[in-house]
């Protein structure tokens, strides 16, 4: 079932069929299967200040069974969040990532444990893609010592410091620079690592953004900004906040790329595009074209600023279901 | 050796300006061993060991012999002829540079960053010629932007580097509040100790000359709830270059106040390599009367308030706390069972200010050896004014502390 998905959603040539229907005969199975393939993204780069990268994405069949398998687990994850919070297990503030995936897993596919991520509060599929279990997830949710951060920081404060993954953070847009941070003692240690630093459409209007940014462009840091567009603001939708919705554009004279984030392959390609870039030239900004399903956190019902429609006309291009 | 009374005639030629204090002309003090004896106060012995000793004049209280500078953390002894006195002379913030210098040699991971500290050698000459000697990667000039870089140096902080963060002055760090507060206090905690922020973030603060409210802010106050942070504030070159190279040693985020006042204050220190306890408070002058806490600039004019309080009669035992987070209570404690009166003076507002936690924690743990309630000088609940003969009334004087001393003792 899963291949014959895999060969019609994804492949434009009847000779994928070929390779993929003779693993079928169990000489070699999916999921140790590098045999690599070219994909083309379903949606283009659009780009500002720099030459988008290329629609045909390299991938492999294990690679591709890799990305069903994590964001179909970080799925049920946060959906089994959602039963524990309320079944009043999880308390305080809980935001889930579900539809946002594709984000998480194909930057993960693009960097290296070495490469640093830093994201806001809705961070729990972020961790688990820097290799963190479930075991410590849960834990942390519930406020248990064998969670991330011994029970003491909560759903909003996830950290991994052996996979480079810096939380995790409540307050909307601080960890941008903290994020060039990172990204400034990449640079001091000559490391040949970047950085990347998650935000949200909500905290694109911060002014300590546009003051790190302005930093790490004089500096040239390798300081990737992704802002994880979900269109929404908590309860307030992007066009209610923004001026100017393109956040790619926003850093003027910083290169700047939107992605579709509903394919975890264009995330990987773009992500691989903005590494070798960072490392180069310096900070460039990836707008991720993404959606939540839930609303902005559990108290959220998500409903009263969005309509039904909506969100299932964006389930219509599910990101697993397209991996599917 | 000298320091107090070089520190005391420093500040007091600071404040004699035409507007100011009749207090600072009564003692100052032009030359540095040579006093004017007054009419049957007091008489100055200056030893050939360098130590400098106030003999009192009996007027029938007690002729003991004072020290005049007595403190407690400095290890140098006293043995050696003043003609080749050990250490070097220098201002408090050659003695800052000095600290900052050293450990940066010592630690690559040591860098700098602030406004203007890189070319232009720092507002306050703080940080002059370390980007000629380090680089522009470990002196950063940066934009004027206090919430991102402080932000930036948190974040580089939690990957292992030691920043050294200065605010240009004290109180544009408001503008990176929340960095300091939720990033750079709570991140060892929320992050189940998994990062330490070896961060130090130092400037001047305090009230300067008529430089108007906004910049004349003491955010000491608005600093110390935060869980997390270590606060210092110096006062001497002695205490400043070893409360610094502590700091950057430490692996605790420590904030480090300095005095925009108390930059040209002159000192000899010693040339060796020393710390000084980023916990521990300074014991000015032992006395036996009464406790007088203070920190930063207001000591020195407890000190001046101490001369006139010595003529009179009384035996203050000024410490300074010089740890403003936590409180040396150890030291304070012993005081307060040795005396039994408290004053506190200070230069923070008086509501919330460290007074008032000071007062509080005295309170708490050793109500039983007061006898008579802490009593706390400190500034006035308004904003800093322009002209100098108000900004003058809205710190605390000299006269204000021997009246409190007066009252607390009769």
């Amino acid at each position: 079932m899963a291949l014959s998905h895999l060969a019609t959603s994804s492949s434009r040539s009847a000779a994928l069929l070929r390779p993929l229907s003779s693993s079928i005969y169990l000489r070699r199975p999916i999921s140790t299967d590098t045999t690599p393939i070219t994909v083309e993204t379903s949606v283009p780069f659009t780009s500002h200040q720099c030459e988008a990268p290329s629609r045909s994405v390299e991938t492999n069949p294990k690679e591709l069974l890799t990305f069903f398998r994590d964001m179909a687990l970080m799925r049920r994850m946060e959906i089994a969040a959602d039963s524990l919070y309320k079944a009043k297990l999880i308390r305080g503030f809980c935001h889930l990532y579900d539809g946002q995936e594709a984000v998480a897993v194909g930057m993960e596919a693009a960097i290296t444990k070495k490469d640093c991520i830093i994201t806001a509060y809705r961070d729990h599929c972020t961790f688990v893609g820097r290799g963190g279990t479930l075991l410590e997830v849960f834990s942390e949710l519930m406020g248990r010592q064998a969670g991330c951060s011994r029970g003491k920081g909560g759903s909003m404060h996830f950290y991994k410091k052996d996979s480079n993954f810096y939380g995790g953070h409540g307050i909307v847009g601080a960890q941008v620079p903290l994020g060039c941070g990172l990204a400034f003692a990449q640079k001091y240690s000559k490391d040949e690592n970047v950085t990347f630093a998650l935000y949200g459409d909500g905290a694109a209007n911060q002014g300590q953004l546009f003051e790190a940014l302005n930093i790490s462009a004089l500096w040239d840091l390798p300081a990737i900004l992704v802002c994880e567009n979900n269109h929404y603001g908590m309860g307030t939708a992007e066009w209610r906040a923004a001026k100017s919705p393109a956040y790619y554009k926003r850093g003027d004279y910083v290169p700047g790329l939107k992605v579709d984030g509903m394919d975890a392959l264009a995330v990987k390609q773009a992500c691989k595009f903005a590494k070798e870039h960072a490392l180069k030239n310096g900070p460039i900004i990836l707008e991720m074209d993404t959606y939540r399903y839930h609303g902005h956190s559990m108290s959220d019902p998500g409903s009263t600023y969005r309509t039904r429609d909506e969100i299932s006309g964006v389930r219509q291009r599910s990101v697993i279901q397209l991996k599917e | 050796m000298a320091a107090i009374f070089q520190g005391v005639g420093a500040a007091a030629a600071l404040s004699s300006s035409p507007s100011n204090s009749f207090d600072s002309k009564k003692l100052l003090f032009s030359p540095r061993r040579s006093f004017s004896v007054k009419k049957g106060a007091s008489v100055v012995v200056v030893r050939s060991d360098g130590n400098v000793n106030l003999d009192l004049n009996p007027r029938g209280r007690r002729a003991q012999q004072l020290i005049a500078n007595a403190v407690a953390t400095k290890a140098d002894s006293s043995a050696t002829s003043s003609s080749s006195k050990p250490g070097h002379e220098l201002l408090l913030f050659e003695a800052l540079r000095e600290g900052l210098e050293e450990e940066m040699e010592r630690d690559p991971s040591v860098c700098v960053m602030g406004e203007d500290v890189g070319h232009y050698g720092g507002s306050y000459k703080v940080t002059k010629g370390l980007a000629t000697k380090f680089g522009d990667l470990r002196v950063l000039d940066t934009p004027i932007a206090e919430n991102s870089f402080t932000g930036m140096g948190i974040g580089a902080a939690m990957t292992g580097l030691r920043p050294v963060v200065e605010g240009m002055n004290m109180g544009f760090l408001l503008l990176a509040f929340n960095q300091i507060s939720n990033n750079c206090g709570m991140l060892h905690y929320t992050s189940g100790g998994q990062f330490t922020i070896p961060i130090v973030i130092r400037g001047p603060g305090g009230v300067g000359r008529q430089l108007g409210a906004e910049h004349s802010q003491r955010l000491e106050s608005y600093f110390q709830s935060i869980p997390g942070i270590q606060m210092v504030a110096c006062s001497t070159p002695y205490n400043a270059k070893g409360l610094m190279k502590a700091a950057i040693r430490s692996e605790n985020p420590v904030i480090l106040f300095e005095h925009v006042l108390l930059y040209n204050l002159k000192e000899r220190i010693p040339d060796e390599d020393y710390i000084c306890n980023l916990e521990e408070a300074e014991m000015v002058r032992p006395g036996e009367h009464v406790t007088i806490l203070t920190y930063s600039r207001m000591r020195y004019h407890v000190m001046q308030a101490a001369k006139t309080l010595v003529n009179k009669g009384y035996d203050p035992e000024v410490i300074d706390i010089r740890s403003l987070k936590p409180f040396d209570l150890y030291t304070i404690g012993n005081s307060v069972k040795k005396t039994h009166r408290v004053l506190i003076v200070e230069e923070c507002m008086r509501t919330g200010g460290i007074g008032a936690s000071l007062t509080a924690a005295i309170n708490e743990n050793f109500l039983d050896y007061l006898d008579a309630p802490i009593m706390c000088l400190s500034s006035q609940d308004v904003p800093t004014p322009y002209a100098g003969t108000l900004e003058e009334w809205t710190v605390v004087q000299p006269a204000q502390i021997v009246t409190a001393v007066e009252q607390l003792c009769h």
